[in-house]
């Protein structure tokens, strides 16, 4: 008997419209979808599909031209852009495809970047840094710029900020789009033990189909519209 | 936590060197002037000031309109009967008569064109006027009673600048044709004006000048615990009577050394405001810079905002980090601006010490100015960045994150 999964983000009817000039185009057409407490989705799609505008309306970093967006209870159109920055930076954590690290900023600063703007006392911010770098064995590179890291390096201090603040969320942008296989690789298994070991949900955005694998459920996006739902194992 | 955001505007200064330090100079350029202009203004005052203190303020000084130099057909004098006068007025002390316009020098077939000084040689009237003019005897003496066509020189007729020739005492030299012996010279005032003057008998002044009981500059002493404007009051309705002149329509000047010294000083003030107005304008175009520097800065880091933003940074936060960078901008030019400003400040002094004489100008390094202009500099830093700060903080975080 599956147990009741709890709705983290749920998205009505969700279009998302651009002018240009005298044209309309519409990028997302009506999408309706949940996302679930603990579970890892993957939304596939090719290029073009929509689903990079789906992820920022996943992700609240922009809002419907119509529909509604709830993320754990709160309806983002109520919030204003502050609001809005302040509940991502406390309920999700982004893994971008090109790292986006702060180039100017040692790994560990870049860690604890978030922190700075939730107001998380310097000591405790500084402990939860180091830890997570170790975790990620990159213990003895906390002082190294991204310059001086790899591609796999940088993206598993990447991942250490999205974990900084403890989300409930991780969203992930083609997180292996930059990486050689075997760094790739590495960082499936590191977001499938967050998933697995530390209950975290997470949000993988793709056009990769064998990534899919790594999924238990994939919302497959095509022209701005939810193509099929497909589940992969029971929960 | 303010601290926190330090970090990142620190950084991004550094890494942009020599932008940095190009957005710098505009700043610290007007800064260094206003600084040492203020320094050496004051420095200049303070000088002033200790000149009029040696002076006391016990002294009045009456002219004829028109100024002391007393121009050959000037119909404006004053004369003994004006001196009578002044020194039968109540609370006067000690009243002496000078006569002051240029002459001409001549020694080794060489001619010069000096200022010349005719003064009592009462002893106690001269110690009066060696008093008000500080006078120093160098060699030999002052003009003394008996003396006729005797000459007391300044410093310079010492060296060989002026003569191609050392002048000593007991030497004659020419003032307008007539001959003169030198009885005595002058230790260096450091002024050359001053110490190219000479000093004779007020009778050899009036003789070779024509000009008898015609005084261009009167000094008069009031009695010790008289408030000398008071004194000079009633100095100035005497005259009046004198000379048959009604109120407002004086033919004469009064004035007492805390008028000459607050009318230098109106001078003074006016000329620094003019500069340090110039200098502001420079200060200004600097903020530009900052600005400009910072709209370069927030566009080349589009993506890096968008990125703050997509990990929790509030439109505030975006604001506050650049405020801070454009603030270390103006901090930073204030810094260096202050430190040149007073490095110049201390050559001028040096240059000043050595070309003129010792104490002539000393400045004081004033912290209240220093810690002011600092704060000032920081506080244009931010005002120079509200926009492009502004900017950043509207940025959109999508559009932001997809910006090459």
């Amino acid at each position: 008997m599956t147990k009741p999964k709890k709705v983290l983000i749920e998205l009505k009817d969700v279009w998302k419209t651009y002018h240009l000039g005298e044209t309309t185009l519409d990028v997302l057409k009506g999408i309706s979808l949940e996302i679930y407490k603990g579970e890892f989705v993957a939304i596939l799609g090719p290029s073009g599909s929509g689903k990079s505008t789906l992820m920022n309306q996943v992700g609240v970093l922009d809002t419907p031209s119509k529909g509604t967006i709830n993320l754990e209870g709160h309806d983002i159109s109520k919030l204003s852009e502050s609001e809005l920055a302040a509940l991502r930076g406390k309920k999700i954590g982004f893994v971008f495809q090109q790292f986006n690290l702060i180039p100017t900023l040692t790994a560990l600063e870049n860690v604890i970047l978030p922190t700075i703007f939730q107001n998380m006392p310097e000591e405790k911010r500084v402990a939860r840094g180091k830890k997570l770098l170790a975790t990620f064995g990159l213990a003895d590179r906390h002082d190294h710029k991204p310059s001086e890291l790899s591609g796999g390096q940088q993206q598993r201090v990447a991942i250490a900020r999205a974990l900084i603040n403890d989300p409930d969320i991780i969203l992930a942008d083609e997180p292996t789009g930059n990486l050689d296989s075997k760094s790739g690789q590495a960082v499936m298994k590191m977001l499938t033990d967050l998933h697995e070991k530390e209950g975290k949900t997470i949000i993988l955005v793709t056009h990769d189909v064998n990534l899919v694998n790594y999924s238990g459920r994939t919302i497959y996006i095509h022209d701005g519209e939810v193509q099929k739902v497909k589940t992969h194992d029971s929960v | 936590m303010i601290k926190d955001y330090f970090i990142i505007p620190w950084k991004e200064i550094r890494r942009r060197k020599l932008r940095s330090w190009l957005t710098l100079i505009g700043v610290f350029i007007g800064i260094a002037a206003i600084v040492s202009l203020i320094t050496l203004g004051q420095g200049l005052q303070n000088a002033i000031e200790g000149q009029f203190e040696s002076l006391g303020k016990d002294k009045l000084f009456i002219t004829p309109k028109g100024g002391s130099f007393a121009g050959l057909g000037s119909s404006v004098k004053l004369t003994s009967d004006d001196i009578d006068v002044i020194r039968a007025t109540q609370g006067v002390k000690l009243v002496t008569g000078m006569g002051y316009t240029s002459g001409r020098y001549e020694f080794n077939d060489v001619v010069r064109y000096n200022y010349v000084m005719g003064i009592s040689t009462d002893s106690e009237e001269r110690a009066l006027t060696g008093e008000s003019q500080s006078w120093k005897l160098a060699k030999g003496r002052m003009i003394q009673k008996g003396d006729n066509f005797k000459i007391v020189l300044g410093w310079s007729y010492t060296q060989t600048d002026l003569f191609d020739k050392k002048l000593d005492l007991g030497d004659k030299i020419l003032l307008n044709d007539h001959k003169f012996e030198i009885v005595g010279f002058l230790e260096k005032i450091g002024s050359p004006p001053d110490d190219a003057s000479g000093i004779i008998p007020i009778d050899s002044f009036g003789t070779i000048y024509d000009k008898e009981d015609d005084f261009g500059y009167v000094i008069a002493q009031t009695d010790k615990g008289e408030d000398p404007s008071k004194i000079g009051a009633e100095i100035n309705k005497e005259l009046r009577k004198q000379r048959d002149v009604k109120e407002g329509e004086e033919d004469f000047d009064i004035q007492t050394p805390e008028q000459l010294l607050s009318s230098f000083g109106d001078i003074l003030n006016i000329v620094q405001i003019v500069l340090i107005g110039i200098a502001a304008i420079s200060l200004l175009v600097g903020g530009v810079g900052i600005m400009n520097t910072m709209y370069t800065s927030v566009l080349q880091r589009t993506k890096e905002i968008g990125v703050m933003k997509a990990i929790g940074a509030r439109n505030e936060n975006i604001l506050l980090l650049i405020l801070v960078e454009s603030g270390f901008y103006g901090l930073g030019g204030g810094l260096v601006g202050v430190t040149i400003g007073i490095i110049i400040a201390k050559l001028v002094e040096l240059a000043f010490t050595y070309a003129v004489g010792p104490a002539f100008l000393t400045i004081t390094i004033n912290p209240v100015l220093i810690l002011g202009t600092l704060l000032f500099s920081f506080l244009a830093g931010v005002l120079s960045g509200l926009a492009p700060a502004y900017r950043a903080s509207k940025l959109n975080p999508v559009d932001s994150l997809r910006y090459e």
